[in-house]
C-alpha cells in the first residue's frame, strides 16, 4: 500500500464508490481478519462498545447471520430488526424508522431493502455509518467484495482474469457489484444470460456481453452463477425453469470449457438443478462455501474500517 | 384599479401579427388599443426599457389539484405561481378528486378561479372517471366551460374508445389531449430504461412505451380526420413520428415540457425523486431531438405538466415516489435559455408559450392585436434570479431546478388589464 493512503469511506453503499485502492485495502484487511474465525476463542475486542443495528426489510439468512457473526467476533453489540416484526407493518416510513433507530445512537446501521437506493437515502437522514446489505436490484457490495476475496485467495490475483457471470443479470445486485468490482480490479468480465435478463448498458459498466454460454465460459478462470428468482415467474422472462436449466444452467460440460483450474461460485441460495447443477455445486471446482467463510472476514473488515480504524 | 396602461420603450413581440418592434403598447379598458392612439387621461405609464412585451403566456398543461388534493396545490396558489412565472392562463388537467368528468366539477373549478391570478381553462376527462371505459359527457363539459378533454396521467388503452373520443370531441369543439403510453411496456417502471437505470438498479420505461401510443393516436387522427394533441413528448422516436405525420397533413399537434429539453436521465443520479416524472427524463439524444423539433415546428407548444406533490409523496424510496414536478415558475427561464443557445428565436418562444397553446385549445389570447383582451407578459430576458425552495410561490416544492442559474424571467403579468404579478414595483 502506497504511503499516504487512508480509507476514508464512512458508508459502504456500493462498489461504485470504492476505488481500486479501497477495494485492495478492504481485501487485505479481510485477509488479516480471517484467521480470527479459526481461533478457539473467536473474538477480538476491537469494536467493544460499538452498537450495530441490522435492519432487514427483506428475508435473509446468510447475509444477516454473516454480518451478525462478524460484529460479534469484533465484540460489538448487535441488534436485529426484521421488517415483519417492526413498525413497518404499522405503516411507518423508512425515513421515520431510520430516524428513530438513529436517535438511539447506533454506530453502524446495516440495511437490506427491496428498493434500490434505500441505503443511500438513509445516509441523508442519519449520522451513523450505513452499510448496504443489498438494495433492490442495485448493489450488494459486501457480496462483491467477498467474491473478489475468494477469487484472489484461489488465483492469487484479480488482474488479467476472465470472469464469467451467467444468469439473471437484470435483477441481480450481486452481478452489478461483481461487474463493477472485478472490472475495476483488472479482470475481464463476460456476462451471458437470456436476452430478457440482460439490462441495457452493460458494456458501459465494463462488461463484455456474450452471445452464447460457450463464449462466456470458454477459458474462464472464474464462473459465477446467479440465482433465478422463482418469485419472478409471473413476468414472462423465460418459458420455464426446465428450459432455463437446459439452455442457461451451468453443468459439468459447460465447466469443462473453462480453464482446468477454474473455480465456480454462486452467491446463494442455490436453486439446485436450475442455474447450477448439483454435481458442479458440490464438485471439486466449487468454492461456494469458501465464499460464505470469507463473507464473515469481509464484513469484519467493513465494520472495522467504517468505524475509522485504518 | 385603472385598466388603462401604457407600456413604454419595450420590444413588442407579437408573432401572430408579424410584429417585432421597439415601441409602446397602450391598454384601454382592459383591451389592447390601436397602435399610435393617445390614451385617456387616466392612463398610467410603465417604463419597460430592456424588456419584451408579449401576449400573455399560456400553460396548456398543469395540475392545480383542486378539488381534492389542496394540500399539494389549490387554484389560488397554482394561479399565483402561474402569474409569477409569466402565465396569464393555464389549462388544468382533470385528475382531481373527484375527476373532472362532468359539468359540476368544471363549474366548481371556474367558480373558484374567479378569485385566482390567471385565466383557468378546465380540461375535462376523456372517459367517465378517467377509467377508460365509456365517454364522459362532452356536451355538458363544453357547456360548463371545459376547453379540452384528456385522461392525463392515464393512457386510454382502448383504441376504439380513443377513436370515439376524437370523433365525438370534434362535434363539441373540444381538443383531445392524449397521454400516450403503452402501459404493459411501462409497467412498474420508474425512470428511462438505459445505462442510468441499469446503474441505479431501477426498473426502466423504454421509449417505445411512448412512441407506440403516439403512433396509435396519429393513426386514429389520420383515419378519422380529427385532430389530436400529444401531451408531454419526451423521446426522439415520438418526435420522428409526429414530424412525418405532419408532413402527411395529419391534424396532430404536440407539446413538450421544459424538463425534457433541459435535463436527461442523469438527473435521477442519487435517486433524486425530484427528477421522477412520467414520461421519464430521457437521454441526451432525445433531448437534442426535442430541441430540433421545437425549432422546426414539429412540437407546437411548451407546457409544464406542473405537478405539485408534497414531501409525503416525494421524500420516500424512489420506487414509491409520485411522478411529476412543479414547473410554472421555471418554464419561461428554461425556454429563454433555448433562445440564448440559439435553438429558437424570441418569436418562436412566443409561439410555443402563447400563440400555439391558444390555437390548440381554441381560446382567446396569443395576440396583441387591437381589441384583444389585455393579457400581457413583460419579460426581462437578462434578469438573473435565485430559484430556491424558500422563494417558490407554489404550495409544493418538488423541483429539480433549485440552485440552477436562472436568467430571464417575467417581471409583470397582466390579465385583461389587471396586473396579477409585478416585480417592477407598480402594485
Amino acid at each position: 500500500m502506497s504511503s499516504g493512503y487512508h480509507f476514508s469511506q464512512k458508508h459502504i453503499l456500493g462498489i461504485r464508490d470504492l476505488s481500486p485502492e479501497d477495494i485492495d485495502f478492504i481485501l487485505q484487511t479481510a485477509d488479516s481478519f480471517k484467521e480470527i474465525s479459526s481461533r478457539a476463542i473467536k473474538k477480538v475486542p476491537t469494536l467493544r462498545g460499538n452498537t450495530i443495528v441490522n435492519v432487514f426489510y427483506e428475508p435473509s439468512t446468510r447475509t444477516r447471520l454473516s454480518f451478525e457473526i462478524a460484529a460479534k467476533r469484533m465484540s460489538a453489540d448487535t441488534f436485529n430488526i426484521a421488517a415483519s416484526a417492526s413498525s413497518v407493518t404499522k405503516g411507518e416510513t423508512l425515513i421515520d424508522t431510520a430516524r428513530n433507530i438513529a436517535a438511539m445512537k447506533p454506530d453502524i446501521i446495516i440495511i437490506r431493502h427491496s428498493h434500490s437506493g434505500a441505503a443511500q437515502m438513509l445516509t441523508r437522514y442519519i449520522d451513523a455509518s450505513v452499510i448496504n446489505a443489498g438494495d433492490g436490484t442495485h448493489e450488494h457490495p459486501s457480496q462483491g467484495l467477498l467474491d473478489m476475496m475468494t477469487v484472489r485467495e484461489h488465483k492469487g490475483r484479480l488482474d488479467g482474469l476472465k470472469v464469467a457471470i451467467i444468469g439473471d443479470i437484470l435483477h441481480s445486485r450481486v452481478a452489478h457489484s461483481d461487474i463493477l468490482g472485478f472490472t475495476r480490479m483488472g479482470s475481464s468480465v463476460h456476462v451471458y444470460g437470456p436476452a430478457t435478463l440482460l439490462p441495457q448498458g452493460l458494456e458501459e459498466l465494463g462488461a463484455v456481453v456474450c452471445s452464447s454460454l460457450e463464449e462466456a465460459v470458454r477459458d474462464a478462470d472464474v464462473i459465477i452463477t446467479l440465482r433465478i428468482q422463482l418469485e419472478r415467474q409471473n413476468d414472462p422472462l423465460f418459458p420455464s425453469l426446465r428450459e432455463y436449466a437446459q439452455k442457461y444452467g451451468v453443468n459439468r460440460e459447460v465447466v469443462k470449457l473453462a480453464q482446468p483450474d477454474a473455480i465456480v461460485m454462486h452467491p446463494g441460495p442455490i436453486n439446485r438443478g436450475v442455474e447450477l447443477m448439483p454435481d458442479v455445486a458440490d464438485g471439486p471446482q466449487s468454492v461456494i462455501l469458501d465464499q460464505v467463510t470469507n463473507g464473515v472476514a469481509v464484513r469484519m473488515a467493513l465494520l472495522y474500517l467504517v468505524m475509522g480504524n485504518s | 384599479m385603472s385598466h388603462n396602461w401604457l407600456f413604454q420603450n419595450g420590444r413588442i413581440i407579437d408573432p401572430d401579427n408579424g410584429v417585432d418592434r421597439q415601441g409602446d403598447l397602450l391598454i384601454v379598458d382592459g383591451r389592447v388599443a390601436p397602435a399610435g392612439e393617445a390614451g385617456p387621461d387616466s392612463v398610467r405609464t410603465i417604463d419597460v426599457q430592456g424588456c419584451w412585451i408579449v401576449p400573455g403566456l399560456i400553460d396548456m398543461h398543469v395540475h392545480l389539484r383542486e378539488p381534492g388534493q389542496e394540500y399539494k396545490e389549490d387554484i389560488i396558489t397554482g394561479t399565483r405561481a402561474a402569474a409569477a412565472g409569466g402565465f396569464t392562463a393555464v389549462a388544468c388537467m382533470p385528475n382531481t378528486r373527484p375527476v373532472n368528468d362532468c359539468a359540476s366539477v368544471t363549474a366548481t373549478i371556474l367558480e373558484r378561479a374567479r378569485q385566482g391570478f390567471a385565466r383557468v381553462y378546465p380540461v375535462g376527462a376523456i372517459s367517465r372517471g378517467s377509467r377508460g371505459e365509456s365517454l364522459a359527457g362532452y356536451g355538458e363539459l363544453k357547456d360548463a366551460g371545459a376547453v379540452a378533454v384528456s385522461d392525463d396521467g392515464l393512457p386510454v388503452h382502448d383504441s376504439q374508445l380513443m377513436r370515439r373520443a376524437l370523433e365525438y370531441a370534434s362535434d363539441h369543439r373540444l381538443a383531445v389531449i392524449s397521454h400516450s403510453e403503452e402501459s404493459a411496456l411501462a409497467r412498474n417502471g420508474v425512470m428511462n430504461e438505459g445505462i442510468v437505470s441499469t446503474r441505479l438498479g431501477l426498473k426502466g420505461i423504454p421509449t417505445a412505451a411512448e412512441s407506440i401510443m403516439v403512433y396509435r393516436d396519429i393513426a386514429l387522427a389520420e383515419y378519422t380526420g380529427k385532430p389530436v394533441h400529444i401531451a408531454h413528448v419526451s423521446s426522439a422516436m415520438s418526435v420522428d413520428l409526429i414530424r412525418s405525420a405532419k408532413a402527411r397533413g395529419v391534424n396532430v399537434t404536440a407539446e413538450t415540457a421544459p424538463h425534457y429539453f433541459t435535463l436527461t436521465d442523469e438527473a435521477v443520479q442519487d435517486y433524486n425523486t425530484s427528477a421522477k416524472m412520467n414520461p421519464p427524463l430521457r437521454t441526451e439524444a432525445d433531448r437534442r431531438a426535442i430541441h430540433a423539433a421545437l425549432a422546426d415546428g414539429t412540437l407546437d407548444a411548451v407546457a409544464t405538466d406542473h405537478a405539485p406533490h408534497s414531501m409525503l409523496e416525494k421524500e420516500v424510496e424512489f420506487d414509491l415516489a409520485a411522478n411529476g414536478i412543479i414547473g410554472l415558475e421555471t418554464s419561461l427561464s428554461l425556454t429563454l435559455a433555448l433562445v440564448r443557445e440559439g435553438v429558437i428565436d424570441a418569436g418562436r418562444l412566443v409561439e410555443l408559450l402563447s400563440v400555439n397553446p391558444a390555437r390548440i385549445l381554441g381560446v382567446a389570447g396569443g395576440s396583441l392585436a387591437s381589441g384583444e383582451p389585455a393579457d400581457v407578459t413583460v419579460i426581462n430576458p437578462e434578469l438573473e434570479f435565485d430559484y430556491r425552495e424558500e422563494s417558490v410561490v407554489s404550495k409544493s416544492k418538488n423541483s429539480p431546478f433549485f440552485g440552477w442559474p436562472m436568467r430571464g424571467r417575467a417581471v409583470l403579468s397582466m390579465v385583461g388589464g389587471r396586473i396579477t404579478f409585478d416585480l417592477l414595483g407598480r402594485v
